[in-house]
């Protein structure tokens, strides 16, 4: 192991820093690929999205930036998930993600140091209506 | 579709109907497409390996999203989802069968809305845990017009 910090200055830097919005058109195409993805035949999903939807509107800068910074941890687990619906994402909908690191929090697991990382997310759609509040924990070990 | 569930159908303790799937690496590849994850470790069995996993494991947010499949197809067009979260606690290899569960652990009315808390889970063959977590539901009730 080297003496790289586990939480470097540069991770550490990114807490509370809001990242976006990623905006996604919300296409049929799209949610049928997802639909069929997760095996979830309900025809529901042929005019609004599937729970777990939201995996797929990927706050993309917020999670390159956590998932490419240097440090010594290289190994990355999803720990958790967390959704609240407030209202449907329909098909034609135009969603803006915001993801923000809220916390980082060092461990001494079973294999070594480990490193848990706290997000949240804001999906918003084309009327300004917060459609979804997502919370996401990613594990580094 | 079955019969919709209403709110005076529930107790607490009652059991939302189980539902079984058997992930294929095809569906984990699938998946990677439709969500954006490509992380090797849900179709590339030798990093997964060389990242110290005993296999290709399933992605977390897909045995969530079995979950919660579970959930709508139990709760009809006449309820809603209004929470669902999940721990990913333990692997779910492919190949191999997730069983997904569900158990009400609480009812109660809100604002003019009939919830429920239920408790989820999903286990592997050997029948360890591997996520856990819960949801928040409304039901429609027999006795009213339930407010959308």
């Amino acid at each position: 192991m080297s003496d790289e910090p586990i939480i470097s200055e540069e991770l550490q830097s990114l807490v509370n820093v809001p990242f976006g919005p990623e905006v996604y058109e919300i296409e049929k195409g799209m949610v049928k690929k997802f639909a069929e993805a997760v095996d979830d035949p309900n025809p529901r999903w042929q005019s609004e999205t599937p729970p777990t939807f939201p995996a797929a509107l990927v706050p993309r800068e917020l999670i390159h930036r956590l998932f490419n910074i240097k440090g010594p941890l290289k190994r990355l687990l999803n720990g958790a998930s967390e959704l609240e619906y407030l209202q449907p994402i329909k098909i034609g909908d135009v969603v803006s993600v915001t993801g923000t690191l809220t916390r980082l929090r060092q461990v001494a697991g079973a294999e070594g140091p480990t490193l848990f990382m706290f997000t949240e997310m804001t999906y918003t759609n084309q009327r300004g209506e917060v459609v979804i509040k997502g919370k996401n924990t990613y594990i580094k070990y | 579709m079955p019969l919709q569930i209403f709110y005076e159908d529930i107790e607490v303790g009652s059991e939302v109907p189980a539902l079984v799937k058997y992930p294929t690496t095809m569906q984990l590849v699938k998946y990677a497409g439709a969500s954006g994850d490509y992380y090797q470790i849900h179709y590339d069995k030798d990093i997964a390996l060389a990242n110290g996993l005993p296999g290709v494991i399933v992605h977390g947010w897909l045995t969530l999203s079995f979950l919660g499949q579970m959930l709508t197809d139990w709760l009809g067009e006449g309820g809603t989802l209004a929470k669902l979260n999940g721990s990913y606690r333990g692997m779910n290899l492919v190949h191999e069968e997730i069983f997904c569960y569900g158990k009400v652990t609480k009812k109660y009315a809100e604002n003019n809305k009939n919830y429920a808390r239920i408790e989820i889970w999903a286990e592997n063959p050997r029948g360890e845990k591997t996520v856990t977590g819960a949801a928040v539901v409304t039901l429609p009730s027999r006795s009213k017009v339930t407010p959308q």
